[in-house]
């Protein structure tokens, strides 16, 4: 046996857009373990429902991650009205399940461009982002912000999204799909690409289940659970069938991801043609969230899991939230077991690691 | 020495933000901003870089890890504080973690507005923050000391905890933990 080293990746490293710290214990270049430590990002923003009356709150929770931040506004919007026991208009429903798709469009170009740094092919990464910011610009265009748009609130939407400007946002996704495609080629049929993905960093369907990946993580390997099969916001109405690979590596989680991009633009388009007409919000007053509620809602990273509890008053007695990057890091644990040291940083970033969103 | 102000080498550290903040930062970076046919380049090393864009209020573990990162760069260098949260812990300052504002931690030299700062921004407090290193540099050059070291900004998480408990009230607490500190510290 030759002899062991520990080298500290991490918590500033060039392919991190946040920190977290992993200790890898190699022999000669073969990572033998990897201990990961977390707490760069933690806020303890749970703690701020003892500050902000309930329906303030979502600004804060919007605030979790500045990725996946209307999903998080959604999902609390979600377990608070499943506390009050109040429904939400189905325009408001639509319009949210549009905009979350528009979200993991976003997010998933995002995470193709890191990938493509991560394996240093600048050009490919300066790509997925150009196409991003068409994205971005359709989310300025109809909430007024480019990431953080406090959008949805407890009742349904702060405002409506005319039907001319669905439209108009549907023509420009179909605009960009040709780009669009012709990116996925690269990730999916370039060798230099594939000789960095294929076969590297594989998770079997059982460890998958056993070690509980969420979203693409999990779907790359073959484990169907997807959230959005229990048809939350609209998927139910609009038909919905989840994009599933077998083969559990790198390349999978990657195919996994462009596959689910096209796959919004036509959820997006399915939900502009069948947007019903009518109010965006309910009005709530005089009513305080009372007893125990779990909402579930599919973010790009996979389930986030919301708990609200509440005692009749104005503050909340307790908000969870589980994300996806929680629970994938034991996977990436398991998968990090074993890979070359050149390969770690692409493989932590096939699990699209959202600190922010874990630690909270 | 014009190369510094002319092509200045960035460096980004996400001190405990939300994130919103840190894409944006990547985002100058990337076609649609470009920040690049300024000169400006990312980089991953903090021996190589001048200015340092961090985001975040800066929670209790992340605070060595931004000293660390600062004290590594060459001077002269300057530090810019992206969103509301490195300005003063935005939406954050309450918990109980937060240093509240990255200049608790570090010299900062530019704030830049904003939840989430818009590229737009960011690239103007860049921008801004040149003149500042233009006369950093001057100074620098004249034989004045520099004055861009962590150690004169000394922040202590425990001092700041005393004083968040004692605004919540629980003064008592908060003597009884740092008394007890400073007995397992004899």
């Amino acid at each position: 046996m030759s002899k062991r080293t520990v080298i500290p990746f991490g918590p500033q490293h060039p392919v991190l857009p946040e920190p977290i710290h992993l200790d890898l214990v190699i022999e000669d270049e073969t990572v033998v373990e990897a201990i990961p430590s977390i707490g760069y990002i933690h806020r303890g923003l749970e703690k701020l429902v003892d500050k902000n009356e309930w329906p303030e709150m979502v600004y804060v929770i919007e605030r979790i991650c500045g990725i996946c931040s209307f999903g998080h506004g959604w999902g609390y919007c979600k377990t608070i009205e499943g506390n009050l026991g109040v429904s939400v208009p189905p325009r408001a429903e639509y319009l949210r399940t549009i905009l979350h798709e528009l979200g993991r469009m976003h997010s998933h170009l995002l995470w193709l461009g890191c990938l493509a740094d991560g394996f240093g092919f600048e050009s490919l990464f300066m790509h997925s982002w150009r196409l991003r910011e068409t994205v971005l610009d359709l989310f300025e265009e109809t909430t007024g912000g480019r990431v953080i748009f406090s959008i949805c609130k407890v009742g349904g939407m702060r405002k409506d999204i005319p039907n001319e400007m669905l439209k108009k946002m549907e023509e420009t996704l179909r605009g960009i799909e040709g780009e669009l495609h012709e990116l996925a080629d690269v990730f999916l049929d370039d060798d230099t690409v594939k000789s960095r993905l294929v076969g590297v960093g594989v998770l079997t369907k059982e460890e998958a289940f056993e070690l509980g990946a969420v979203g693409p993580m999990a779907r790359a390997s073959g484990v169907n659970n997807d959230v959005r099969l229990d048809g939350h916001g609209v998927y139910g109405e609009i038909g919905f069938e989840p994009c599933l690979e077998e083969t559990g590596d790198s390349y999978a989680r990657c195919k996994v991801r462009i596959r689910e991009v096209f796959q919004s633009i036509d959820l997006i388009a399915k939900c502009v043609s069948m947007i019903p007409d009518g109010d965006v919000a309910i009005e709530i007053k005089g009513q305080n969230p009372a007893g125990e509620f779990v909402g579930r809602i599919e973010q790009p990273r996979g389930e986030a899991y919301y708990y609200s509890k509440g005692s009749g008053q104005k503050f909340l007695d307790r908000i969870r939230v589980r994300t996806p990057t929680n629970a994938n890091v034991p996977p990436l644990v398991k998968i990090l077991q074993g890979c070359e040291l050149a390969d770690v940083p692409i493989l932590v970033l096939t699990i699209d690691p959202c600190i922010s969103c874990t630690e909270r | 020495m014009a190369a510094i102000t002319k092509s200045p080498w960035i460096i980004h550290y996400d001190g405990s933000s939300c994130n919103g903040c840190d894409i944006e930062v990547l985002a100058c970076l990337t076609p649609m901003y470009d920040v690049e046919r300024f000169g400006i380049i990312n980089t991953g090393n903090p021996k190589h870089a001048d200015i340092l864009l961090i985001t975040g209020a800066v929670n209790a573990q992340n605070i060595p890890v931004v000293r660390q990162i600062y004290d590594q760069m060459p001077s002269p260098k300057i530090v810019v504080a992206i969103g509301v949260c490195a300005a003063n812990g935005g939406v954050f300052k309450e918990c109980y973690n937060i240093a509240g504002g990255v200049d608790r931690v570090i010299p900062v030299d530019v704030y830049v507005h904003g939840c989430a700062a818009r590229p737009e921004s960011i690239i103007d407090g860049v921008v801004k923050g040149l003149g500042v290193l233009a006369e950093k540099q001057a100074a620098l050059a004249s034989g004045e000391t520099d004055p861009d070291v962590s150690g004169a900004y000394l922040f202590d998480p425990v001092s700041y905890a005393e004083k968040g408990d004692i605004e919540n009230g629980d003064a008592e607490g908060a003597k009884d933990r740092s008394e007890a500190e400073e007995e397992a510290a004899k």
